[in-house]
């Protein structure tokens, strides 16, 4: 109930606090001479009913940052939060809470179990916390998606994008708080890959989700509301309501800035 | 090739750990088995050398039984003093030991019998002093020889057992009543009977000879010569002094050759069966070997497909993957047969604190066991990583370039499930045929032996068709039990069925053999214990406990205990009619009926009198006799003489296959003594064993046994067997719960980006764990259960086989026993899953998530 009525709440009234937040993050991996700073003292915020994507060049950071305010890798400094929770505190145990109960998911690939049909699929985080999905809102997300007449095929028997469609909607099935989608698009062809950052649009647009993608593609990027661009492990800059040309042009500034920063 | 082998063998080194183990245990078992056998081999023969090391000739005498019509039987030879004192003047000949041996049973100091349930181990000699009042065979400890009727030695560990000291009065007992003498010293011994748990007392000559033997008799002499004679020849010089018939000398090097053949004969039994439940075990490892090969060429097929595609022949790349698995075994198979001699090491002193008696010796490691288990180990692995080598060399060159990961084609399963089932099918016709066959024949047992091994193998190409209904099964449980844990945990174990199946394989094998031999054992000992005690109400059987029979006198004395209020004195004799054989049993039909309860086909027990006599069931169909008839029988091998068929009665052990009356049959039976005597007790008495016991002089060789323990004499081997076979399948199950282990490994290796992904969307390790554990044991369960009705079908085909030989023997199921094999088939499962599963939460989740 308290999933619903905060979903509900952010539909109808969008409120200006984040639902994810990292301040003066952190991440350094190694030691001594093999030290590399992934992440070097990040503050930035993701408010609630966005959609934001994180760009920047290989080893920028980027997936680096999704992986810590995700929860599914620690922290070195600062704090990740994601609404009123911080990450850092939790052990283990909470933190696989969280991301079952608050965290969305969608990868580049390998999205989904083999052996589960794509409902079974969709419903897993709900299975996992023993939970029963509301057929209503389950019937929403697979339309949204386009899914129906195709929810008892296996993985093996779906397209690559009908795949991420089924990984769109497993993110969105159990209405978390916030949904982290790492290259979503990478391994598709740019008419399936539109339609899945369509659907993730709509998501935010139509259902009020917020979305956080990591992607280096600026076409993808054009799709968010807002553009953050990471260069050296360093927040360099952003762009709101940005067009594929738009993000281009800052990416190679956002790049050369990251340079000589 | 082999140096890519050798790569890739230390690459995958964590991987093929559980192979190597199974190889390495299998190996083990062999090696072990052959180092043991050959240690033991050579110290028996050691231990016979060096008993036989002073004697030059042996001159051994054949017993021979003087029955005096009416008198006890007694045993006898032709070897005399006489005879002695020739061989003593046969040049040449320097010392001649005279030995007379029999066996006696002694009583232990507060008065229970020693040992007497293994009387043939309670050994009795003389003590044969040489020139200088010493019996070399026997090496005093304490005290000393024996002079005169009422002393005696006993050897130090009998002595302690029994728990007697020098100056104590021995009870003990040879061929009946309870004798005594007074202990006056104690000897060394290792013959094998007894350190084994047997017991040795010697007499001076004269008595061992009036006790064991007769006056002036022997049963062996010892003849020493000096040195530098030809043995040989003086064994044949000493024959010529020497009746023809029923002595014979020997030289001592012959005897120890041919005591040292004997030795190698029965150890070599021994070995070979041992052997067999090595080669089961390597047969098992050879389903997890197989498995681990069919994942490694899988996963290396891209490998292989560049291989192809930079010039190696489709030969050269099965040749790769022979080589690995050669030099795996190889490996395996040195480390498997030092792990072997340290089993054989071991064995000897396990063997002997559990009473073996076996003689101290070197371990003997020859060069023939060293090959053998190198042959044997490579020789497997290879074999077992032939088939999935093959698959390497379909792997096409252009593999190389794809991109993504592409499923393997699912190979059709057709010829795999026809194949299975036309096994299966011939394997359970047989048996269905074998099962309506009576009699333990060879050739009866031959086709069941066939069907077996077809049924079994027919099971085993069947298990991936079968695992799809089971393993849904055992899922649907598991699913319930512990939601998406379980779900995931049973379609984990469908998607992959060939391995699966081999998996479960393994355990069946293991459950088959052990559930089938436990069923025929558990059967059998129902309907030994059935027949042990049926058609009998006495609650007392006194009888010897080296068959020689009671005097009638000393039976009657029962009558006279009191609480007793019915006996019945059973003797018997042999009886030959219409050219059938048959064992007659006399009994005062009155008498019979108190403590009997038989069950009349025709006429009744009041029918039985002077010359009629009523017949078992059994041998009135073999004779075509029926009540009123009359027949000409020989009783006791005496003039036939003529009898009336009084009635035809239930075949039990009670009663043999005639009863007649005591007194027609006692004055043609042995020694004209009683086999046995029944006793009914008045109704809340008891204890009245020790009773009987005192009233019947408490004899060590006397029993007295209740219900219970004549159950218990019939049975109880069963369990002892039962016992062995479950240790000797041990390794068997080991290995096969070694392959649930390496298929759970190599799941979770496979599925690491599942794992990754499905603990990045919030499965937490307990639900990582649990469905790890739950596959394995899903595939524990599948595999438990078809080794269990697997063996329940062939044990009841079995069964008809030991029908004619035991009337009462139904198939019984030992539920509780199948209870626990299946209890420990979950338990199986859970253990196996435990490493697999700490490596599954051990993976690193974003590594997991981005691996290939």
């Amino acid at each position: 109930m308290s999933m619903q009525a905060a979903v509900s709440a952010s539909v109808h009234s969008p409120q200006s606090s984040a639902a994810a937040r990292a301040t003066e993050l952190s991440k350094v991996y190694g030691e001594g001479e093999t030290r590399v700073v992934a992440l070097d003292s990040v503050s930035l915020e993701f408010e609630r009913g966005r959609f934001t994507a994180i760009m920047g060049p290989s080893g920028s950071g980027k997936s680096t940052l999704m992986h810590c305010m995700a929860g599914l890798d620690s922290v070195s400094g600062g704090s990740a939060r994601i609404g009123d929770t911080e990450l850092s505190r939790l052990n283990d145990r909470q933190l696989t809470r969280l991301r079952r109960d608050s965290v969305g998911f969608v990868f580049q690939a390998f999205n989904l179990l083999p052996t589960l049909s794509a409902s079974e699929n969709i419903t897993l985080p709900m299975s996992i916390a023993g939970r029963r999905p509301d057929p209503q809102w389950l019937d929403t997300v697979v339309q949204t998606v386009g899914l129906s007449g195709r929810l008892d095929h296996r993985p093996a028997q779906l397209s690559g994008g009908q795949q991420q469609r089924v990984a769109v909607a497993r993110a969105l099935a159990s209405r978390p708080e916030i949904i982290f989608a790492d290259e979503p698009t990478g391994n598709l062809d740019s008419r399936s890959g539109g339609e899945i950052l369509g659907f993730l649009r709509n998501s935010v647009r139509e259902l009020g989700q917020t979305v956080v993608m990591v992607t280096h593609d600026p076409t993808a990027a054009a799709y968010a509301d807002r553009v953050v661009f990471l260069a050296d492990g360093r927040l360099v800059d952003e762009l709101f309501t940005p067009t594929a040309e738009s993000v281009l042009d800052r990416m190679r500034r956002a790049g050369t800035a990251g340079r000589t920063d | 090739m082999l140096r890519t082998a050798l790569r890739n063998l230390i690459a995958h080194k964590t991987r093929l750990i559980m192979t190597a183990l199974a190889v390495v245990l299998g190996v083990a078992f062999v090696s072990g088995t052959l180092v043991f056998g050959d240690t033991v081999t050579r110290a028996l023969r050691g231990a016979s050398a060096d008993n036989l090391k002073d004697v030059a000739v042996s001159v051994q005498a054949e017993s021979e039984w003087e029955s005096e019509s009416d008198a006890v039987e007694d045993r006898s030879t032709a070897l005399t003093g006489d005879l002695a004192e020739k061989v003593k003047d046969v040049p040449g000949v320097t010392s001649v030991r005279p030995t007379v041996n029999g066996t006696a049973t002694l009583a232990t100091k507060d008065g229970r019998p020693l040992n007497a349930d293994m009387s043939w181990q309670n050994l009795a000699t003389n003590y044969a002093p040489d020139d200088h009042d010493r019996d070399s065979r026997y090496p005093l400890s304490t005290g000393r020889a024996p002079t005169g009727e009422d002393e005696l030695l006993l050897e130090r560990r009998t002595a302690e057992k029994a728990g007697y000291e020098l100056g104590d009065t021995v009870r003990f007992a040879v061929n009946g009543p309870a004798l005594t003498g007074r202990l006056v010293g104690t000897v060394e011994t290792d013959d094998p009977r007894v350190t084994a748990g047997g017991s040795l007392v010697l007499f001076d000559t004269d008595t061992a000879q009036r006790l064991l033997l007769q006056p002036d008799r022997f049963d062996e002499l010892a003849v020493g010569s000096a040195p530098g004679t030809d043995n040989r020849q003086l064994a044949q010089e000493v024959s010529e002094v020497l009746p023809e018939e029923s002595i014979t000398a020997t030289s001592g090097a012959e005897l120890a050759k041919e005591q040292a053949d004997d030795i190698v004969r029965s150890t070599g039994e021994m070995t070979k069966v041992l052997i067999a439940f090595a080669g089961i075990a390597l047969f098992v490892g050879i389903f997890l070997i197989a498995n681990t090969f069919t994942m490694l060429v899988a996963q290396r097929s891209r490998e292989t497909a560049l291989l192809r595609a930079v010039g190696a022949s489709r030969r050269q790349v099965v040749r790769a993957v022979l080589i690995e698995a050669g030099l795996l075994g190889l490996v395996a198979s040195a480390v498997g047969f030092a792990l072997g001699i340290g089993i054989a090491t071991a064995m000897r002193p396990l063997l002997n604190m559990a009473g073996a008696g076996l003689p101290d010796g070197s371990l003997v490691i020859s060069a023939g066991t060293l090959v053998w288990s190198l042959v044997v180990g490579v020789g497997v692995t290879v074999f077992a990583a032939w088939l999935p080598s093959r698959k390497a060399a379909k792997v096409a060159p252009v593999e190389a370039l794809s991109t993504v990961d592409q499923a393997p084609p699912k190979r059709s399963m057709v010829f795999r499930n026809s194949l299975g089932g036309v096994l299966t099918g011939a394997g359970v016709l047989v048996m269905l045929l074998v099962s309506t066959q009576e009699g333990g024949d060879d050739s009866n047992l031959l086709a069941a032996a066939f069907g077996s091994v077809l049924t079994l193998i027919g099971m085993i190409a069947l298990a991936p068709l079968l695992s799809r209904p089971l393993v849904r099964l055992a899922g649907a449980l598991t699913s319930r039990l512990s939601g998406v844990s379980g779900m995931l945990a049973r379609e984990n174990a469908l998607r992959n069925p060939r391995r699966t199946a081999a998996t479960a394989s393994a355990l069946m094998i293991g459950l088959t053999l052990i559930t089938g031999m436990s069923v025929v054992g558990k059967s059998t000992q129902a309907a030994l214990e059935d027949d042990a005690v049926r058609g009998m109400t006495a609650e007392y059987k006194v009888s010897d406990a080296d068959f020689n029979g009671i005097e009638p006198a000393l039976g009657a004395k029962v009558d006279d205990v009191p609480g007793v209020t019915a006996s019945a004195p059973l003797t018997s004799s042999t009886l030959m009619a219409e050219d059938e054989f048959a064992t007659v049993t006399g009994a005062d039909p009155k008498r019979l009926e108190r403590v009997t309860d038989l069950k009349f086909t025709s006429g009744s027990l009041a029918g039985v009198g002077p010359g009629e006599v009523a017949l078992s069931e059994e041998y009135a169909e073999k004779t075509g006799l029926s009540q009123g008839d009359t027949f000409r029988a020989e009783i006791g091998a005496e003039d036939s003489q003529k009898l009336t068929v009084a009635g035809v009665y239930e075949s039990t052990r009670v009663v043999e296959d005639v009863l007649g009356t005591y007194d027609d049959v006692l004055p043609y039976s042995e020694g004209g003594k009683l086999d046995s005597v029944l006793v009914g007790t008045a109704p809340g008495t008891e204890g009245l064993d020790q009773d009987i016991r005192e009233a019947l002089g408490n004899s060590p060789l006397l029993q007295v046994q209740d219900k219970e323990q004549l159950t218990k004499e019939e049975a109880g081997p069963i369990d002892l067997l039962l016992n062995m076979m479950y240790g000797l399948l041990g390794m068997t199950v080991v290995i096969g719960v070694l392959g649930v282990v390496n298929t759970l490994a190599m799941s979770v290796f496979e599925r690491t980006r599942e794992i990754g992904l499905l603990r990045a969307i919030g499965l937490d390790d307990r639900g990582v764990k649990q469905m790890v554990r739950l596959e394995s044991v899903v595939i524990s369960l599948f595999g438990a259960a078809l080794g269990v009705g697997t063996g329940i079908f062939l044990a009841w085909s079995l069964g008809s086989l030991t029908g004619s030989s035991l009337t009462t023997y139904e198939t019984v199921l030992p539920w509780a026993r199948l209870g626990l094999f299946l209890l420990l088939a979950l338990a199986v499962g859970v253990l196996a899953a435990v490493w697999p599963a700490r490596r599954a939460v051990r993976l690193n989740m974003l590594r997991s998530l981005n691996a290939e």
